[in-house]
């Protein structure tokens, strides 16, 4: 069972409900998909990946990034239990998508950078430490289910 | 994951525009890594305090981006122009190498903050691998 101090739920709490959503999304994934180009693996169907501008101009990635987003949406409510709550997308990542769950870790990085500049000052040590601590539960949560 | 010519002149060309704010960006990187990461304060066991922001925290900081310049500049061989950090990291200091990863992503943090536009994906990914590529050469005498 993870601890969370008030801060840290307070915290996940109000940098979800602030998030624009339609625009962090996209942007954390197609962030991923040009740091990470390796990462281009899972979208072989999504057209043009050929640079960076036309990954950030995708269509499909930043419909694939809000879905992603609100993915984590589950987790937001469930802070208790993000374990149990996410088994099943585990199972669907596993066995169905096979994504490397090395990948969750490297779009959670993604995800940390476009946040923090979005929030500018306000992403203060003590909320970035809260973030990252949630994302990593989300992400050994995802990764839970792998044999 | 070498820098190809095309990293090494994003790196030249985001350093220029963000090197004024050098101490600043060393400061808060260094803050974030002791808050976020406490394991690290074992290093700095000597400091009379490691909250953020303080004297010991600006001043290592500061000594750290003069590092990293160092770098920028010694960019097309970092062995060689990391040569004395990377003897003084294995043999006085002894950092353990995971936390130059460590701190390659709390600097990559506080440019997002402080250069929201300018650090865009390309930058980020030039960045990315010029930190890593840093941090091996600062292990290279290691063992």
């Amino acid at each position: 069972m993870v601890e969370w101090t008030d801060f840290e739920r307070a915290t996940i709490q109000s940098v979800f409900e602030k998030m624009d959503y339609d625009d962090v999304g996209p942007a954390a994934l197609s962030r991923c998909l040009v740091v990470y180009p390796w990462t281009q693996r899972y979208f072989g169907n999504f057209g043009n990946l050929y640079n960076a501008a036309a990954i950030q101009g995708n269509p499909m990635v930043a419909a694939h990034g809000k879905t992603v987003l609100h993915g984590l949406d589950r987790a937001v409510k469930n802070m208790d239990d993000i374990k149990a709550t996410y088994a099943e997308l585990s199972v669907l990542h596993s066995e169905k998508l096979r994504v490397d769950p090395d990948n969750f870790r490297l779009l959670a990085d993604c995800l940390t950078i476009v946040v923090a500049a979005r929030m500018g000052a306000d992403f203060t040590a003590d909320v970035q430490g809260a973030f990252q601590k949630f994302l990593a539960v989300v992400v050994s949560s995802l990764g839970r289910q792998y044999h | 994951m070498s820098l190809t010519a095309k990293d090494k002149k994003m790196v030249k060309a985001f350093w220029a525009k963000v090197a004024g704010k050098a101490e600043d960006i060393g400061c808060d990187a260094l803050s974030r890594m002791l808050v976020v990461y406490p394991q690290t304060k074992t290093y700095f066991s000597h400091w009379k305090d490691l909250s953020p922001g303080s004297a010991p925290v600006r001043k290592h900081g500061g000594t750290i981006m003069g590092g990293i310049s160092l770098a920028v500049a010694s960019i097309d061989d970092l062995s060689a122009g990391l040569l004395a950090l990377s003897e003084l990291h294995a043999f006085k200091l002894r950092v353990d190498p995971a936390n130059f990863k460590i701190l390659s992503h709390n600097i990559l943090v506080v440019l997002a903050i402080l250069f929201p536009n300018e650090f865009n994906p390309e930058a980020h990914v030039a960045m990315d691998k010029f930190l890593a590529a840093v941090g091996r050469a600062l292990s290279e005498k290691y063992r």
